[in-house]
């Protein structure tokens, strides 16, 4: 089955992802519009970047209110891997598929440069082409990255190692001055207790082709189009 | 009628939009400023005249989107 990338107005990272998706799944993505009420049978869900709804009342707050949402939401109770990339990872916990919320960076500026992560969990649906504890480097662009959550839903995030990427300096040391937003825990992505929904502030797609400038995200889609299609 | 909706951030979230409105204050020189917190107001024109509906549709309101109850607080005053 093809993996499908949902489309709002205003996502501008859709197309970059279908590419990154094509090639790892040797098929091209089913791409389906925010208005559309069914989904097609899919091994896949990915909620790409962008700015949704022109990130009007809070970003991902009106798209996660959409009704193709209803339908990702259900798909996710049965299972199906669903991935959120930037917008996609405000559009998950506005949609409260995952804890938490985004909120304005705590230096107020749109943070667009490379940064290096530190990959905590590989052994997700979604990251079994990293090792643990890897550093990889993948760009981030946002305006609202900056990770909050209550120190209880912290606490449950840690103990139930559902951390899969902190930003962290070239050495791996997850540090104040690596942490490109205010997230607390340093947090660029988190996966829910099930570890079928990943959502993560960094755009693997940005750098899945050498074309690109390099491939540390093409482990993300090589590795889950092999899991998916075990 | 209207209903007036304060949204607020909850304490202990910090706000850094608002820490930069109190050094923007502070740098024009208003003095004695001890915290500023940044907030949303809506106001939402509604049909009818039952105060206790219209209380209770826009807290439903303000739980399924106008808020994120995660990280803000909000306040609902029904005016005529």
């Amino acid at each position: 089955m093809p993996a499908t990338v949902i489309v709002f107005p205003g996502s501008n990272c859709d197309r970059d992802v279908a590419v990154a998706l094509e090639s790892a799944f040797s098929r091209p993505p089913a791409m389906v519009w925010h208005r559309d009420s069914a989904l097609p049978p899919s091994d896949l869900i990915v909620i790409p970047g962008g700015f949704s709804y022109g990130d009007y009342l809070r970003s991902g707050a009106m798209a996660a209110n959409s009704p193709i949402m209803a339908e990702v939401v259900r798909a996710a109770e049965r299972g199906v891997p669903v991935l959120g990339i930037c917008n996609g990872f405000q559009i998950l916990t506005e949609a409260q598929l995952l804890p938490g919320v985004l909120m304005r960076n705590a230096g107020l500026k749109f943070v667009c440069r490379d940064i290096e992560l530190r990959v905590d969990r590989a052994d997700t649906l979604f990251t079994g082409g990293y090792r643990r504890g890897q550093v990889i480097r993948i760009p981030v662009a946002h305006h609202d990255g900056n990770y909050f959550a209550a120190d209880d839903t912290l606490k449950r995030l840690r103990d139930n190692s559902q951390i899969v990427f902190r930003y962290c300096d070239r050495d791996g040391n997850v540090s104040a001055e690596a942490n490109p937003n205010g997230s607390r825990d340093n947090i660029a992505g988190i996966v829910n207790e099930r570890g079928n929904v990943l959502g993560m502030m960094p755009h693997p797609e940005r750098l899945a082709d050498m074309a690109l400038g390099g491939i540390d995200g093409s482990p993300m889609f090589t590795a889950l189009a092999g899991a998916l299609a075990a | 009628m209207k209903a007036r909706i304060h949204i607020t951030l909850k304490n202990g979230v910090l706000d850094p939009q608002g820490k930069a409105i109190q050094h923007a204050l502070a740098g024009l020189g208003f003095d004695g400023i001890e915290d500023v917190r940044q907030g949303k107001f809506i106001e939402v024109a509604l049909a009818g005249d039952d105060r206790a509906a219209a209380q209770r549709s826009v807290t439903e309101m303000c739980e399924k989107l106008l808020a994120n109850t995660v990280i803000e607080n909000y306040d609902i005053e029904i005016a005529d």
